[in-house]
This record gives C-alpha cells, structure tokens and sequence, in this order.
C-alpha cells in the first residue's frame, strides 16, 4: 500500500511493514506467562471495549465533552504501561486509556469522568482521563502538550532524592514532541539521568497535521541522539514487542542508565475527536490499517497460533469484560450530577483559605 | 478533476457582506484582507487543509495556497515567534491559537518579544494573535480561558474581542491593518450563535479599535461589558426594563486601550455602575475599570462600582458547577437591583 513506511531498523528489530503484507502477528520471543499473556489481552480488548462505550454514550449525549478515540493503537499503551512495576509511575495522553487502566484504575471512574458526575475522580472538575492517583503511579495529563514531560522528570527527581527506585514513562505524540516543553523536560531528564522511559507515539497525525510537518527527521527516535540517550523503534501494533522494549527500558533506566526514548509506530484510524471528518485522510488509507494491522486482531492471531489461547476462551474473556462494563455504566450512571457550589472547593486548602464562593454584591 | 477542485474552492469562498455568523464574519475578514493585501498571511495549526479547529481559516489555502497558509507543528512559541520575525520584514501575519488556552506557551514571545519591539528599537510588530476564547461550553480548564488579564498589565499588546458578527469582520480588518500586535480573542460560545446571525454590507469596512459601542441607551445604571456577556447584560436589562429600570450597556469591544471616554461618558449619565465579565473577578479588568472610576469620576457617583463576574476558581466542565462559576442573567438581576435600590 502506498502510504506504508519505510522499515526502519533499530536493535536488530525491524517495524513488520510491507506492500503485501502476510497476516501479521506479534513477536515471539518474550517473556511472558501465558497467563499474563491472558491478562494483556484482557486490558487491550477491555481499552477497545471502554471507548466502544464511550461513543455509545456520547451518541446519547450523556458524555458531556468530546470523546477521542485510540482505535487502531490501543496495543502501545496497554503493551508498554504492562511492563512497568508496581511502584513505577506513568502519565497518559488522551490516546492512552489503555495504560490508565494497566494502572488499576476502574472503568467506572472513567465512565463518571466522561459523564461529568460527582463520583469521577474529579468530581466532574475536569474531563476524560484529566485527573490522578498518586498511590497508583497515576499522574493525569493536562491539555496543554509537552508539559507533562518536565513533570514526570521531576517524579523521578523527587524519587532519586528519597532513594526509591521509580521508573517514570511518559507519553507523547507526534505533534506533542514539537513543543518547547517536551524539549526542556527530556533535556533535563537526560544530563540528569533520571529514570524517564518516553514513548513517542507515531501515529500519523496530529490533529489534522501529518507527521511530515511536525518534524523533519524520518524516525522519532532519531531525536534521541541530540538528548545523548538511547532510542528505540517498536513496531506499536505488536503489543509484545511494545512490553519488550519497554521492560528492557525499565531494566536499563532503574539500573542507571538514564533516560530513554522509544518510538511507537502505529496508527490513529478514528479522527482527532469524534466530531472529525477525517477529510485530510488519503482514501484508503484507514481501510487499508484496519484491514491489515489491527492490534487486537494480530494478537488474537498470535494467542490462537501458539495455542495460548482458544477463540472460545477469548470470547469468554471478552464476555466478562462486557459484564464488568455494564455494570460500571450503571454505576456511573447513577452517580447524581455535582452540587453547583462545589465549584467553589479545594483552589486552595480550604482550611486555610475559605472556598471561593460566589459574593453576594452590595450585601452587607 | 480540476474542474471538481475549482468547483469546492469556489464554494468555499465566503459571500462579500450578506448574512453572516460571527465565525463567518471574522472568516470573510481575513480572506477580503489577503485578497487586498499579499503581505498577509494565516498561521496556526491545522488553519490549512482542516481549516482551524472551528473552521475560521476554511477554505483559505485553496484559495491563497499553503506559502500563505502554513500548518506548523505544535509550537506555539515558534508561530508567535515566527510571526514577529515575518511582521519586521513587513508581512502581515495572521497567527492562530487552536485555543486561547494555549497562548501561554505563546505567554513569553508574546509578553516580551511582541509588546516590546516598538518601545525598544521603534520596530512595530503589525501582527493578529486570535483564537477562541470563553466557557459557558463544558470545555473543561483547559479549553476555556478568558485570557485579558494576564496580557493587560503588558504594555505594549492591544486587545479586542468583538459580540457581534458586524464587529468581529470590522475589528479583525482593523486588527490586521493595525501597526501594533493585536490579541484578538472570539467567544467560541457566539461563532455560531443563530442570535447574532446579521447581514452584513457588502463594502469594505473597518470597526476601529480603541472605540466603546453602546448597545443600549438607559438613563438608571450602567454595565459595562464586553464578548460574550454583553449578551447577558442586554437579556438582563430587557428584564429590569419590566421593572421599570432603564439600564445602558456599554460593549468595551478593545479592552487595551481601554475607550476612557465612552466609559466615563456613561458613568456621568446613570452614576451607578455595573462592570461585568467572564474571566475570575480578582484580577480581572473590572477592578482596572473600577478604579479607572473612581479616580476619575467619583463625584458623580451615587453608589460603590460593583463587579459581576466568574468565582476565583479555574473553569470546572460539570455543567451544574460551570453554571455555578460563570455570572448568570440572575446574578446580574440581583446585582442590578441592589445597586437601583442603593
Ligand atoms: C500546547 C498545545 N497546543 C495545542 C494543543 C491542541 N491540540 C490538542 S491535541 C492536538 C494534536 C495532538 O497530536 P499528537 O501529539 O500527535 O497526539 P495524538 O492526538 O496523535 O495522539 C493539538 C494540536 C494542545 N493540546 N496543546
Ligand atoms: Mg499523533
């Protein structure tokens, strides 16, 4: 097809494109248990699910702001966040739901986020996956991008300080790496040598914007030599080789080595957010991913091929997860909205600072 | 084929005048001006083949091609900076921030290159930093920022936001002809506001900056307002008006320089005054309008300037809490009364 990349070659590993391409599958040579080859698969078809979900509800107008979608790349979150330990720390962009819920955190809260309901994490204050859980390594991303680079430099800053052994991976996109702050934060954490993994997500577009106008280098991870760290180049279809790469990085970052950079080369198959026509797309194009590199569909293929699992066994795991994400809509569902004067909580410690209600004028 | 793309750019081609929206307005804006002037040209991302994240830039680079219509990466500080660098080799640049949320990565170009070029080296910046601006559209806090304030203690950056589509074309050809940089920010919340759907004149025509629109004559109090709450202070005066109040509405339109006279003007004819805005009321341009009333025209007075406007706290996404953050009709009734009542 003609839109296909280049190979591109890194360790030895080469991204699995071509013209015509057999049916693809994942690499073999892992380390993974069956069973926690099981659970990959449970996370990966349970981020597809979620979003599934989501744009049910927004259709019923129930999720108040837009819903974006990782269709086509879920295998690059949920892949690389699988390899982190418990302690590590990790901090999605929009696209990675799926390394949101590796962490532990519950559908439902995301459902509750989306709806603007009381019992998100954020009390309906902010969106989507906008929010945290410091006891689960979970730091929330803001919009703006780049920024939460130099923040997760100084997660594993304050960890060195207190002598933890933290790894901390960030996500950035395509786009995001052109910012100034994606730029100052990974130039830190390099001369530092703090243990930041950074996964670069290749995936075509930023917005509408293709990767040839964000940067002029042909990989992301050429960048890497201009910060003196290693790079790395993972096939991000392949949710092996994306936990591979990324627990050889954890391995290499929390034993020293400093910061890493990985790129993962992968596709957004749905529009910026799900009022986008997608009109800058050549024809074919996402036919042509959906068809041929699927995620979901080359692991499926994997787990069958080396008899890990059946289709049945797969299809019971999928079931359970429809159980468990039923159950979490109605939860979220019935969540009452906020109380309106909440929206005057918790700028500041309000034992200290009174909450910022609204002042009755000229009363006194 | 060509015939095809000829065809889509053709209708992609805004009327001259007609009805119009306010995004409508400010895109027939800034195309008339490209047309009439080679040294202008849009900057942003996704302005080009997406047309801008509202589609304010749609169908600009058919029309112009992508030499004037240039996607950038996502760098805000390298468009602002860039657009700087341009506008001293006499290119007019017409800079787009997805979100006014984003102009902080701008904050230092724009702050300390932009609003200081004139003043150091007499080089002035002749460029438009616009996007949309505004909540009230459950964006969350990242997408629905009133930015004035941070830019209105920088000397040296004009500031516009137009509430009617009339204006919005009016203002950005002024800001694009202005020979100082010019933030211009347009309420999301209005660009596709049925109720602010007019026609326009089909001759090119200018609203100029630096100049106050009295919306509504009253003769018993004043509010003193701008963007998107002006259309709150024009509902809420139609409903004192049953009560027998006669409130004026005063629509600021450039908020740096401020229209001292059109603000003063008004004060001496109800002597009670109401400054209203979206953005969080400590800090906000309603104490420096206050004050501006106070050292010039106490004595005419008859009761404490009251501001009106959103609580001291980022803007929530919940709609009961946004409702809750953001000054409603109600809120400027009650305030209304009590200042009639004083
Ligand atoms: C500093 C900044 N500027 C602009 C935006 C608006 N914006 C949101 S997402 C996006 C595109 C992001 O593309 P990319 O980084 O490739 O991530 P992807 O959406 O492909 O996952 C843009 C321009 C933003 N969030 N932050
Ligand atoms: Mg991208």
């Amino acid at each position: 097809m003609k839109r296909q990349r280049k190979q591109a070659k890194d360790n030895g590993q080469s991204v699995a494109v071509s013209d015509a391409p057999e049916k693809l599958s994942c690499t073999s040579e892992t380390k993974l248990t069956h069973e926690q080859m099981l659970e990959l698969y449970r996370y990966l078809k349970l981020t597809r699910l979620v979003e599934e979900r989501l744009v049910n509800l927004y259709r019923q107008t129930k999720v108040v702001g837009g819903v974006f979608r990782s269709l086509g790349q879920e295998a690059t979150a949920v892949g690389t966040a699988y390899a982190l330990r418990p302690q590590d720390f990790v901090t999605p962009l929009i696209r990675d739901l799926g390394a949101v819920l590796v962490k532990g955190i519950r559908p439902r809260e995301i459902f509750a986020q989306y709806m603007a309901k009381a019992w998100g994490p954020s009390g309906g204050r902010d969106l989507n996956i906008h929010f945290g859980n410091l006891e689960k390594g979970f730091i929330g991303p803001i919009s703006h991008l780049g920024d939460m680079i130099p923040v997760m430099t100084g997660i594993v800053l304050g960890a060195r300080m207190q002598k933890k052994d933290i790894v901390a991976l960030a996500y950035i996109g395509d786009g995001g790496m052109s910012t100034g702050a994606f730029h100052e934060g990974l130039n830190f954490a390099a001369v530092q040598k703090l243990p930041l993994i950074v996964v670069a997500e290749y995936n075509h577009y930023a917005y509408s914007t293709p990767t040839r106008l964000q940067t002029a280098v042909e990989n992301l991870a050429d960048k890497a030599a201009g910060y003196g760290i290693p790079g790395h180049i993972v096939d991000g279809n392949d949710i092996i080789a994306c936990y591979e790469v990324t627990r050889a990085a954890v391995e290499y970052a929390s034993g020293g080595g400093g910061a890493v950079l990985i790129e993962a080369k992968t596709y957004r198959r749905k529009g910026h957010a799900e009022h986008d026509d997608q009109r800058y797309v050549p024809e074919g194009e996402i036919e042509w991913w959906e068809k041929n590199n699927d995620p979901i569909d080359r692991y499926e293929r994997f787990l069958a091929g080396h008899g890990i699992a059946t289709r049945e066994k797969m299809d019971a795991i999928t079931a359970d997860i429809q159980r468990e994400i039923d159950e979490d809509v109605a939860w979220a569902e019935s969540s009452p909205m906020p109380d309106a004067e909440q929206a005057a909580y918790g700028v500041f410690d309000n034992s200290i600072v009174l909450p910022a209600f609204r002042p009755k004028v000229l009363e006194r | 084929m060509s015939t095809a793309t000829k065809k889509d750019s053709k209708q992609n081609r805004p009327a001259r005048g007609g009805q119009a929206t306010m995004v409508e307005a400010i895109r027939q804006g800034i195309w008339e001006e490209m047309e009439r002037d080679p040294a202008v040209f849009v900057i942003g991302e996704d302005v080009g083949a997406y047309g801008g994240a509202f589609k304010v830039t749609d169908g600009l680079i058919d029309e112009f091609g992508a030499s004037r219509v240039i996607d950038t990466p996502i760098s805000e500080a390298a468009i602002v900076g860039a657009a700087c660098g341009a506008a001293l080799m006499g290119m007019k640049p017409v800079a787009e921030f997805q979100f006014i949320d984003f102009i902080s990565a701008g904050f230092d170009m724009l702050t300390n290159y932009a609003a200081k070029c004139r003043y150091r080296w007499g080089a002035g910046i002749q460029a438009v930093f616009r996007g949309p601006c505004g909540s009230g559209v459950h964006a969350g806090p990242f997408h629905s920022l009133n930015a004035e304030s941070f830019f209105m203690n920088t000397a040296g950056l004009k500031i516009v936001e137009p509430s009617t589509a009339y204006d919005a074309k009016g203002l950005i050809k002024a800001a694009i002809r202005d020979p100082d940089p010019v933030l211009f920010f347009e309420h999301k919340k209005l660009y596709r506001l049925p109720r602010l759907r007019e026609e326009l004149p089909e001759e090119d025509y200018i609203v100029p900056i630096g100049k106050a629109s009295t919306r509504r004559e009253g003769r018993d109090l004043s509010i003193i307002t701008f963007g998107a709450m002006t259309l709150t202070a024009l509902d809420a005066a139609e409903e004192l008006e049953k009560e027998g109040l006669d409130v004026e509405v005063i629509d600021l339109r450039t908020l740096a320089p401020l229209d001292k006279q059109a603000i003063l003007d008004s004060v001496k004819k109800t002597s009670k005054v109401m400054v209203l805005h979206e953005a969080s009321r400590t800090g906000g341009i309603g104490g420096e309008i206050a004050a501006l009333i106070a050292e010039e025209a106490f004595e005419w007075l008859d009761a404490p300037v009251v501001r009106v406007a959103s609580i001291d706290t980022p803007v929530p996404y919940s709609p009961p809490l946004e409702e809750y953050y953001l000054p409603q009709t109600k809120d400027v009734l009650e305030a209304a009364r009590r200042l009639a009542a004083y």
